[in-house]
């Protein structure tokens, strides 16, 4: 891989990291008044699928959406915006955290109904290949999402058409507290997707690296008229399901457990491998986190000077 | 302009045309349902569509209702204009998700920048002993979320040009068609043309009533309009309401202002109905119009059993509306004028079937 590859995928995720932790310490003014899902610790997924797509492809993403959001280019004023409940948010305020848009860079909307865009993504990638376009469609899900029923619909219909489309299952072991044990038999997620003729492999979430290989086969296999992709990346969620804080305290995980998947960090694992290979200085570092903390502030600024929506407005656009 | 003056065709074939045409005038039109292209094409509402227009604009699907209507929306959102269809209303529950959380929704959450152009046709069962999970009328539960809308058309006049309507409408339409009136005939325009959603239509006037009907229970209320006029002289206004959401609550309140009596026949369950609403909504702006109480002409709140011999009494029919017209008018019951006006309404066969010629399918 480039130089400047790494580096970008490093700048890519330390901003998805920083971004969050920003808006964790800001939670508690209670001025951000939606529920919020953060991927502290997942970023690697969101930033490496995203680096293998085109911009004429499209992503949908579910409600821990703030990296693939961010990942594939969503506009960041619009969605800090979009949290403070402002007019300039990227729904105008209607949607907040869990349902974010950029239709400029093919960011298609991402919603909290568990399994709710996987059939949509399945839809796009249908209309692509009915239109003859070339476009890929990608959507992100959670492990909890697998088991979904909607889910096996859309890949048995993506399979049966050969659509276009690939599968992002960020396995975190979790949905909210129960674990992954509690809810499926021990067998590989990946290989049910198989079982429905869909092309499937599974890899390290969080090395970024690994990621995007993966991906850039995936999308270059569904591009080209292989039928749809299924990657199963894992992952650790570091912090509580919703919200700002870790939660250590409420005791269903162990303590060797968080420090272990904590240690794990995407972003801590490449930026070693970066400096060992003599890629990054540390300089180079150090201005990175300037330029973000910048883009952050200039961001916050935004939102809070934009304008609040008014009562009246919540009754439009209710049809088109 | 080129209408044949006197063309009629049926409702079922009405659909067929309208889909067709709306096809050939935009190719992003495309159709989905189970046994679209089948032998028996979705009661011949979906014949030769495939031959026609091909296998990459008409599809059958896999038995997965909400997924494929979450495909359906997905590709709505990329361009394409999908009619998706279900033999069965009852079965369009399985994908309530997709069309409550996303389809209705997508617009307004995301502030307008995308919307769900899509129609989804279903068909409401009746007769045959469909029996409980064949036979509901759910428009009710549709019309209650904001973001859809819901029809109904009676005539294959307003079949077609509804369904055309609602193909070129940018939001998604669900659109309702009662199996009983597929054979029902009337005159039909070659032409292209649209009715619009959102309006009644007045089939039958009078000062001294308003019956305000949904689907098939307009034509038991034209039955009950036209046997009253004719042996009793009462005239009665019956409105095919046509819309479900939007509801075209002005037309009722009009009729209601001149009748001062108001009867809504619906083809739902009577509790939680539309027929309630109409009558909410009339109740808050026109009470002091209002001569009597309102009347729900509705199903019963239990589903229909399957067995003829039980469901027989089961559906409100021209005779209900007629009872309650002189009931509202403290007519008496006991004349012969009311033995003449019962014998006008008599049906002539079976009771579930809708005609003496039918023998389904259902």
């Amino acid at each position: 891989m480039k130089k400047t590859d790494q580096t970008a995928l490093f700048r890519s995720m330390l901003r998805v990291r920083r971004i969050e932790e920003a808006l964790a310490d800001r939670y508690a003014e209670q001025e951000m008044r939606c529920p919020m899902h953060l991927c502290i610790g997942q970023e690697a997924i969101a930033v490496g699928v995203c680096a293998a797509l085109s911009s004429h492809d499209v992503v949908f993403g579910n409600h821990r959406a703030h990296g693939h959001y961010l990942a594939r280019g969503g506009n960041l004023n619009a969605m800090i915006a979009e949290l403070y409940g402002r007019v300039t948010g990227c729904c105008g305020g209607r949607g907040g955290s869990m349902h974010l848009i950029d239709l400029g860079v093919g960011f298609m909307g991402a919603t909290p109904i568990v399994g709710g865009t996987v059939p949509l993504a399945v839809g796009s990638a249908w209309a692509a290949a009915l239109m003859g376009e070339p476009r890929v469609s990608v959507v992100f899900f959670g492990d909890g999402c697998f088991e979904e029923g909607v889910v096996h619909e859309s890949l048995n219909f993506a399979a049966l058409h050969k659509l276009p489309v690939v599968f992002v299952c960020e396995n975190n072991e979790f949905s909210v507290y129960t674990r992954l044990t509690e809810r499926q038999p021990d067998r590989p997620i990946y290989r049910v997707a198989e079982a429905h003729g869909v092309a499937a492999c599974a890899g390290d979430g969080n090395d970024v690296e690994a990621v995007l290989s993966i991906a850039q086969a995936a999308v270059a296999k569904a591009r080209q008229g292989e039928g749809p992709q299924f990657i199963e990346l894992k992952t650790y969620r570091w912090r509580e399901h919703c919200g700002p804080s870790f939660d250590d305290d409420l005791n269903y995980r162990s303590k060797p457990e968080i420090e272990s998947g904590l240690k794990d960090c995407p972003i801590a694992k490449l930026l070693t491998r970066l400096k060992h290979g003599n890629v990054i200085a540390s300089s180079e570092v150090s201005r990175f986190e300037a330029e973000i903390r910048e883009e952050i502030k200039e961001a916050f600024q935004f939102a809070l000077a934009s304008a609040t929506p008014s009562p009246k407005a919540a009754e439009e656009r209710l049809y088109a | 302009m080129l209408d044949s003056a006197e063309r009629d065709i049926t409702f079922a074939q009405a659909i067929r045309e309208g889909i067709d045409q709306a096809m050939e005038r935009d190719p992003r039109v495309i159709v989905i349902g189970e046994g679209v292209p089948d032998p028996k094409a979705i009661f011949n509402t979906t014949a030769k569509l495939q031959g026609k227009h091909g296998a990459r604009r008409v599809f059958d699907m896999p038995l997965s209702e909400n997924g494929v209507t979450g495909v359906c929306i997905g590709a709505a959102l990329s361009g394409m204009r999908p009619v998706m269809i279900h033999q069965r209303i009852d079965f369009a529950l399985l994908a309530m998700d997709q069309l409550v959380n996303n389809a209705a929704k997508w617009h307004y959450m995301f502030d307008g920048k995308a919307s769900v152009p899509m129609v989804v046709r279903l068909i409401v069962g009746r007769g045959w002993g469909q029996g409980p999970q064949h036979s509901q009328s759910l428009q009710a539960m549709f019309a209650q979320v904001p973001g859809l809308k819901v029809v109904m058309p009676t005539t294959a006049y307003d079949a077609k040009g509804l369904l055309i309507a609602a193909i070129e409408d940018n939001n998604p339409v669900v659109f309702i068609e009662h199996r009983w009136l597929h054979q029902i005939k009337d005159h039909v325009p070659e032409a292209y043309y649209r009715v619009p959603i959102g309006h009644a239509k007045l089939l039958h006037e009078g000062d001294a009533v308003t019956v305000a009907a949904f689907s098939y229970m307009a034509v038991e209320a034209l039955i009950a309009a036209k046997a009253l006029m004719s042996t009793m002289g009462i005239g009665i206004d019956v409105l095919d309401m046509r819309s479900v959401r939007p509801l075209d609550l002005g037309s009722v309140l009009s009729s209601v202002r001149k009748t001062g009596r108001l009867i809504v026949a619906d083809t739902g369950f009577r509790t939680g109905s539309i027929a309630g609403e109409v009558i909410s909504q009339v109740v808050e702006q026109a009470f002091g119009a209002l001569k009597a109480q309102p009347v729900r002409v509705a199903s019963p709140d239990h589903p229909v059993p399957s067995s003829p011999f039980m469901a027989e009494e089961y559906y409100p029919w021209a005779q209900t509306i007629a009872d309650h017209v002189l009931d509202l008018l403290q007519a008496d019951r006991s004349t012969s004028l009311y033995q003449e006006l019962c014998g006008r309404m008599a049906r002539k066969g079976p009771h579930d079937t809708p005609n003496l010629g039918f023998t389904g399918p259902f």
